[in-house]
């Protein structure tokens, strides 16, 4: 019988960008099971809520993770909207879904620039994360923020962003598409990657739905599940479809979020024609008495805020689902009979983002 | 100059950071940023590491790992804390998990400011840090450590 061995990942390690700890346990090279321990991030300010008035709680939402910001925020504001019954006028559903594309659009570069860094293609990580610079220097532009753009409210957006800076937008996005594509190319058709990437931590779909995958590492093991379908924000009123691969391995989800990028570029696109003139925001009075669900498509799947206020300003209960928790069990299971060496391309397969998980 | 100054390794480690300053961390390395121009290389290992880059503030769990790092960190070494976290907790500050800035734990040479701070005031922190470590040096080689001189020898 072979020795069993366990090897320590994390907390600090080269890949990761954030902490967290695996414990692996070996036969040999290969992987027999995977114990995660998390808590290294965690700061406990779902129970800030208690401390800060709703109004200024969507700061500490939007802290939530530097990556996906703008969409904890705008995901917190419509619970309390939906509570509350505010009709957020049209042209601030439009720029949120503006934004909230922005985002998708930057958090799945920089993955891809991680992804390709824990392959040890470091050329291709410098150039994912070179054309990111330009998504984040048009959030820049047009919130004032990079990372955290605190433009959303309660009730509407804080900025409006002008016709012929979105015609501008639009424009630039052509050549950012172009860029993308030859991106794209490398990631989907460079045959040392797919060397990597080729049946590597496979998740089956039956595995990745009992396991509760969301985003796209679901949609790489072919369950079709996007709230962005919902129709939240302006979703409901553009043309979306939901990008699908059934091989469920690390190919696979890459190459679901290789066709997200471009997906996410047809829909600010689609809104940027679509939108209305009209206010951005809507005076807000009193405050959240009840309870709501609020669920969005973050760029690693669904995101749930779970809100429940009193009649006060100060709120009784926020709890956050984020999808990189769901994703964890998936994890464990891509994780079993895979070798050692391909341990931090299967985690990061995942797009794990650490700083949601443990709030 | 001499050549730790004009090469400086860093390490990056997030304390409980929302991870805004981390990616901003990480930006400062890829092409628009670039500081590998001034020589600065990321790198995973503490004992290669002369600078040390944390982000967010300390909590129970992690302050034993900042305190793990920071001693592997060879002499002479700088702390750069990076964002507002670091400093003071920010915006996390009234949280039940959050102690407070990182020099709670381990002395601070640099702060950093901003919510998230950016790439730019990231790189002078750096750059601020360079200075620090050129003193420390000075004055380890005052206290009579000479190998310090001889290029490639363990610093």
């Amino acid at each position: 019988m072979t020795k069993q061995i366990i090897i320590p990942f994390g907390p600090q390690h080269p890949v990761l960008p954030e902490p967290i700890h695996l414990d692996l346990v070996l036969e040999d090279e290969k992987v027999i099971e995977a114990i995660p321990s998390i808590g290294y991030i965690h700061r406990g300010f779902e129970k800030l809520v208690e401390k800060r008035e709703f109004t200024e709680y969507v700061y500490v939402a939007e802290r939530t993770c530097g990556i996906c910001s703008f969409i904890h925020g705008l995901t917190y504001c419509q619970g309390i909207e939906e509570i509350m019954k505010v009709e957020v006028p049209e042209r601030a559903l439009f720029l949120r879904t503006i934004w909230s594309e922005y985002s998708r659009l930057h958090s799945h570069l920089l993955w891809l620039g991680c992804f390709a860094d824990s392959f040890g293609f470091e050329n291709l990580f410098m150039n994912a994360w070179r054309i990111r610079e330009r998504i984040l220097d048009v959030m820049e532009q047009t919130t004032g923020g990079r990372v955290i753009q605190g433009s959303c409210k309660i009730g509407g957006v804080r900025k409006d962003i002008i016709g012929e800076k979105l015609d501008q937008m639009s424009k630039d996005l052509d050549s950012i598409q172009q860029e993308l594509e030859e991106l794209t190319n490398v990631f989907l058709r460079d045959a040392s990657i797919r060397h990597r990437l080729k049946n590597v931590g496979v998740l089956s779909r039956d595995d990745a739905y009992s396991c509760g995958a969301v985003g796209p590492t679901a949609r790489g093991s072919g369950v079709s599940y996007d709230m962005r379908k919902t129709g939240y924000a302006a979703y409901g009123k553009l043309n979306l479809e939901t990008v699908t691969e059934s091989d469920g391995d690390c190919y696979a989800r890459c190459t679901v979020r290789c066709r997200e990028l471009f997906t996410s570029i047809d829909l600010i696109k689609q809104a940027i024609r679509k939108i209305p003139d009209g206010p951005v925001d809507v005076k807000v009075t009193g405050a959240p008495d009840g309870e709501y669900f609020a669920r969005s498509e973050q760029p690693r799947g669904e995101l749930v805020h779970y809100i429940k206020g009193n009649g006060t300003k100060f709120l009784v209960r926020s709890r956050i689902r984020t999808p990189t928790l769901t994703n964890i069990p998936p994890l464990v299971k891509m994780l079993q009979g895979c070798e050692l060496a391909d341990v931090p391309v299967i985690v990061l397969s995942i797009d794990p983002c650490i700083s949601c998980t443990e709030r | 100059m001499t050549y730790l100054k004009k090469s400086p390794w860093v390490i990056h480690y997030d304390a409980s950071s929302c991870n805004g300053c981390d990616i901003e961390v990480l930006a400062a390395l890829t092409p628009v940023y670039d500081v590998e121009r001034f020589g600065i290389i990321n790198t995973g290992n503490p004992k290669h590491a002369d600078i040390f880059l944390v982000t967010g503030s300390v909590n129970e769990q992690n302050r034993e790992v900042v305190k793990n790092i920071y001693e592997q960190i060879p002499e002479p070494k700088v702390v750069v804390a990076i964002g507002i976290c670091a400093a003071s907790g920010g915006i996390f500050r009234e949280c039940y998990n959050v102690l407070g800035g990182i020099d709670k734990v381990i002395p601070v040479d640099v702060f950093v400011p901003g919510c998230a701070a950016r790439p730019e005031s990231i790189i002078d922190g750096v750059v601020t840090a360079l200075g620090i470590l050129e003193t420390k040096r000075l004055a380890m080689k005052e206290k009579g450590n000479e190998t310090m001189e001889k290029p490639g020898s363990a610093v």
